[in-house]
């Protein structure tokens, strides 16, 4: 399986995310620039956190305009696993394919430490490996991860259980405690906490592994299964 | 040579945190009249055209897909000569 | 020498007769030196340049002769002051890269921008050298947390951190912030970065090789920061108010860019020499790069890209906008650099060229503007050795008894006054405002002795820490500056860490009154000899003078910027308890010492008599014990016992592990005393029951004093002295009282 780590000029986690696929699946990974128009290759693509374009203007609205973006909608498009991390999550919701957005925490201020997330749906791609209703020790830092959506937009995200996880004790004002989200198909999700920073207990947590482990999972068993048949 | 004028505010049915919480310095200040404070963006383009429709049109092109996001902030936009 | 056509500018002979130089800090004698070494009059641009050269800033004027007092040599050390930043040695061909910054001035200013552009600065020091940033930590003073102004400056500076690193994905991992009256005005905002390199990939700020070109990276240069002289000497007009110096804003987006694009630059090897533009931009930059080099240098102020129309070859050299550096390259390679620079998105522009004649030359519209021998500039601003004179307070404080206080009986209560004084207090409000976990490589966070930074692809680690208690070096500056060393020391050490050597950020009152200067002469030679007995050379550094205002100076506060190196992850070791039942035992003598302590500031309300005092030997001792006993996997928890002594280490122990402990020893002190005495070369330990008889006997078999005092166990801290409880204090509600100071203060 190989996985693309995309890089904007700011993105400041793609190195953390690289490192995370390495060390937790030993699988291929690349660092791929924001100019490319290539993204035929990949099996998953990871969006980053860090700070795009100096989240000038809003967070993600400049980056979802860089060229890679119109490849990671078509690989979206093709079933492929997109997760986007923060930064990422937050391109994700600008580029429309994620719905809702990431407001200025409530706070007003930057939020770094543990947050605890309760795994809300585990039939999906990226959460297989963790049990319903399991709660994981991941951290958050970031100024905009209050998201918001419109009440319908809200229903519809609970009645397709796109909700992936809600924190348990909310850290920025998210509406319904919503921590990470899926798109309708269930291959795209976006997420504020970091899970790419909870793979090895000497750095706090190793909660994150089985995210990455889980969107190795689905991958393999796609592909052994049309390999058999 | 047009000058776009572009104000992008956050939606009344969305709460402004800065909004609320420069109301109640404003409140501690003894400004008890301040109601509601809404804090917004300011904008700036200067277009290299003379056509008011074109740039009408163009203008609410950049606010739809780069200047606002119409999920949270409404925008209005004033142009002269 | 042309001179420049500006309206505005004085010429070469108006300098003289109204003696503008003297408004740029100039003295008669400077400026007859300088004129001396040019042969002539300077003209305008010139007398601004050599003024930011031969400033203290640059030149160290009045700091150089004391800062040749400290040791700078040793085994380990690579490069020590002088360059942007100094390096040691880790082995395995891995070096680390560390400097310490003010940005005190500033900051005070506008203490969002001063504090980010303070990160911005520092950052370059480190990455300017070809090193790899990994962590950033900040040293911060403020007056005390009541008045609103206080309150204003502390929000803004943390935020303008946050901003800065956060954004560059640097994590800030520690430093320490403290709250006292004698900061109110001036607050002291110290940056420091550590960063990690290859040692062939070491880089110089030189300009060699003759006829080669100089590049300028970054973005366009304004008027930022140039210093207020320039407008002073004439009728305030409404353009020269528009054209006033401007504060310096910070780019975190763009210096990213700027990081990652000289990174590659460095690695692709042909780099010759590169620096960044720091205080006094283009000025220090140029000048200091030929003169390592022993050449001239020539620059064309036309080719400098700028954010400004009309702007003077006076305002170029003096401009302080950020996120730029100066490099040269071979002019074969020209074409490559530009690549890479085009790549990122980076102004990347040839401003000038590597000359024999020892000469900087400026040219600007066709004519040359500015004509100075480099070491004029570099080397040969007058250094001068200042009175000293041991001021009245100090003579005074030989007669205080520090224990002529009434005893304090309720000595629960005074653990709460204790920990919820701001500058004991969590700083949680303040951490978690910094992104401390990106590069995903923090081991140890926020909040315990020392940082702790893993080093990816080994099983070797690297321990950090800020240190300096202000109110010790203010009643004895010597004594003060060696307890700065050593506590240091002792963070790094309770962290699992070898001392490997320090940064210092000298921050002191005005050096022309002789009391200030008798001050920094002892600081520094307490420093000194703590850091021969410790083996931590200083390996670069900063000065910060002229930190007072009417009210009075600063606390003098050297601050210490040290690493240590951890050799392996498993020595790794952190403050908090680690399980009921493991016993607890205290290193080190406790004497009556309650001089410049917490306990003597927040319960008594004064400051006063001598501070607590330090033996080298004893504490070199200690030091190297306690890290053998963690090497050898005898020890839990280690925590450093500092303000608020033995009482304060126990709560945070407690706190931090989310335990209780049951203490009981016997003192021959009063218990208030005993309990939050602040003497030195003291460390509480905690191991596992069946290790504690192991670790006391190495300790003492090492000489140095030891008692099992008790276990961790239970929801309580509770403290028995001489069969009597004397303190008992659930730990859920000592934690509170800790963790809601600051939060409280700055909501209300």
């Amino acid at each position: 399986m190989k996985f693309a780590v995309l890089v904007f000029p700011g993105s400041n986690c793609d190195i953390d995310c690289y490192k995370a696929v390495e060390d937790t699946l030993n699988e291929p990974v690349d660092y791929v620039w924001h100019t490319a128009t290539d993204l035929s290759a990949y099996d998953c693509i990871l969006v980053p956190g860090g700070f795009s374009y100096g989240d000038y203007l809003r967070c993600g609205a400049i980056s979802r305009f860089a060229p890679v973006m119109a490849e990671v909608a078509k690989a979206a498009e093709q079933g492929k696993y997109v997760l986007g991390i923060c930064n990422g999550f937050q391109i994700l919701t600008e580029a429309g394919l994620l719905p809702g957005t990431l407001r200025r925490n409530m706070s007003l201020k930057f939020r770094c430490h543990d947050t605890v997330l309760r795994v809300e749906n585990n039939e999906n791609p990226f959460t297989s490996q963790y049990e319903k209703g399991q709660e994981i020790k991941i951290p958050i830092a970031h100024g905009e991860g209050n998201y918001y959506c419109d009440e319908a937009t809200l229903a519809k995200l609970e009645e397709n259980k796109q909700i992936i996880f809600r924190y348990v004790g909310n850290p920025n004002g998210s509406l319904d405690d919503i921590a990470g989200i899926s798109n309708e198909r269930g291959n795209v999700v976006g997420m504020m906490p970091h899970p790419e920073r909870a793979v090895d207990s000497l750095l706090g947590s190793e909660d994150g592994k089985g995210m990455f482990i889980s969107i190795l999972k689905a991958w393999r068993d796609q592909h052994e299964s049309a390999s058999i048949r | 040579m047009i000058k776009a004028t572009v104000y992008v505010t956050i939606k009344q049915s969305v709460l402004d945190p800065q909004g609320v919480a420069v109301q109640g310095a404003l409140h501690s200040m003894g400004y008890t009249e301040a109601q509601s404070v809404r804090i917004g963006k300011y904008m700036e383009i200067k277009l290299d055209t003379n056509d008011r429709n074109e740039a009408e049109a163009r203008v609410k092109d950049m606010c739809e897909k780069l200047l606002a996001n119409t999920v949270v902030e409404d925008y209005r936009f004033e142009l002269e000569v | 020498m042309s001179q420049q056509v500006s309206a505005k500018e004085p010429n070469a002979e108006q300098i003289a007769e109204q003696q503008i130089y003297k408004q740029m800090g100039v003295s008669d004698n400077e400026y007859e030196l300088i004129c001396g070494f040019l042969g002539r009059r300077p003209n305008y641009t010139e007398i601004g340049v050599f003024s930011v050269m031969w400033s203290e800033h640059c030149a160290y004027k009045n700091s150089k002769p004391l800062l040749r007092r400290f040791p700078v040599t040793g085994p380990r050390v690579l490069m020590g002051p002088g360059e942007g930043a100094g390096i040691v040695d880790i082995g395995d061909n891995q070096a680390v890269v560390f400097k310490i910054e003010s940005h005190n001035h500033p900051s005070a200013v506008e203490p969002y921008q001063g504090a980010a552009t303070g990160v911005g600065g520092i950052i370059r020091d480190i990455f300017s050298m070809g090193a790899r940033p990994i962590a950033v930590l900040n040293s911060l003073r403020f007056g005390k947390l009541e008045s609103g102004r206080v309150k204003y400056l502390f929000e803004h500076v943390v935020s303008g951190i946050a901003g800065y690193g956060n954004c560059i994905g640097i994590p800030t991992v520690g430093g320490e912030v403290v709250f006292d009256d004698s900061y109110d005005g001036n607050p002291l905002v110290n940056a420091m970065c550590v960063g990690l390199i290859d040692h062939d990939k070491i880089q110089r700020g030189v300009a060699k090789g003759v006829g080669n070109p100089v590049f300028y990276v970054g973005p366009p240069t304004g008027r930022d920061g140039i210093h207020g002289a320039t407008f002073a000497s004439e009728e305030l007009t409404d353009e020269s108010e528009a054209r006033r110096t401007a504060v310096q804003v910070g780019d975190p987006f763009m210096e990213k860019l700027v990081m990652e694009s000289c990174l590659e630059l460095i690695d692709s090897g042909i780099v010759l020499g590169i620096q960044d533009m720091g205080a006094a931009g283009l000025t220090c930059s140029s000048a200091e790069m030929a003169s390592k080099a022993g050449n001239g240098l020539e620059l064309y102020l036309d080719q400098v890209p700028q954010r400004e129309d009309g702007m003077t070859a006076y305002e170029m050299m003096l401009s302080e906008s950020q996120e730029r550096m100066l490099f040269v390259v071979e002019p074969k390679d020209e074409a490559q650099a530009q690549e890479i620079f085009d790549r990122w998105g980076v102004i990347c522009a040839k401003v000038g060229k590597v000359t024999d004649d020892g000469m900087l030359k400026l040219f600007h519209h066709g004519e040359l503007v500015g004509d100075m021998p480099v070491t004029a500039l570099v080397d040969e601003c007058p250094i001068y050795d200042k009175p000293s004179a041991v001021p009245a307070y100090y003579e005074q404080n030989a007669n205080v008894d520090t224990l002529r206080y009434d005893e304090v009986t309720d000595l629960g209560e005074a653990l709460d006054k204790v920990l919820s004084s701001p500058s004991v207090s969590s700083k949680a409000w303040v951490y978690n405002q910094y992104d401390y976990m990106v590069r995903t490589s923090t081991a140890v966070r926020p909040g315990s002795d020392a940082a702790v930074v893993t080093i990816r692809g080994t099983r070797k680690a690297l321990a950090m820490t800020t240190d300096c208690n202000g109110r010790f070096v203010y009643l004895d500056p010597e004594v003060g500056g060696k307890i700065a060393v050593s506590e240091a020391a002792r963070n790094i050490v309770c962290s699992g860490a070898e001392p490997l050597a320090i940064t210092d950020n000298l921050n002191f009152g005005n050096p022309e009154k002789p009391e200030i200067f008798w001050q920094m002469e002892k600081a520094v030679d307490g420093m000194a000899e703590a850091c021969r007995e410790l083996d931590t050379p200083v390996i670069g550094g900063n000065v910060s003078l002229y930190n007072e205002n009417t009210k009075g100076a600063i606390y003098p506060t050297p601050v210490v910027g040290m690493v240590g190196l951890i050799h392996d992850t498993d020595h790794i070791t952190t403050q908090g308890f680690k399980s009921e039942g493991d016993a607890i035992l205290l290193l080190g003598d406790t004497f009556a010492e309650l001089g410049g302590s917490e306990f003597q500031a927040i319960v008594h309300g004064v400051t006063e008599g001598r501070p607590p005092k330090l033996e080298l030997n004893t504490e070199k001792n200690l030091l190297d014990t306690v890290l053998a006993a963690i090497q050898q996997g005898l020890v839990r928890s280690a925590h450093d016992l500092s303000e608020g002594g033995l009482a304060v280490a126990l709560a945070e122990s407690c706190i931090s592990g989310g335990l209780g402990a049951k203490v009981s020893f016997e003192s021959n002190l009063r218990p208030d005393i005993t309990l939050f005495s602040e003497s030195q070369s003291r460390i509480l330990l905690s191991s596992s029951p069946e290790k504690a008889a192991e670790l006391e006997q190495f300790i003492s078999s090492r000489g140095v004093p030891v008692k099992n005092i008790g276990k961790v166990e239970g929801q309580n801290l509770e403290i028995i002295l001489g069969g009597n409880s004397v303190l008992s204090r659930p730990v859920k509600g000592l934690k509170q009282v800790w963790e809601d100071v600051i939060p409280c203060l700055m909501n209300s």
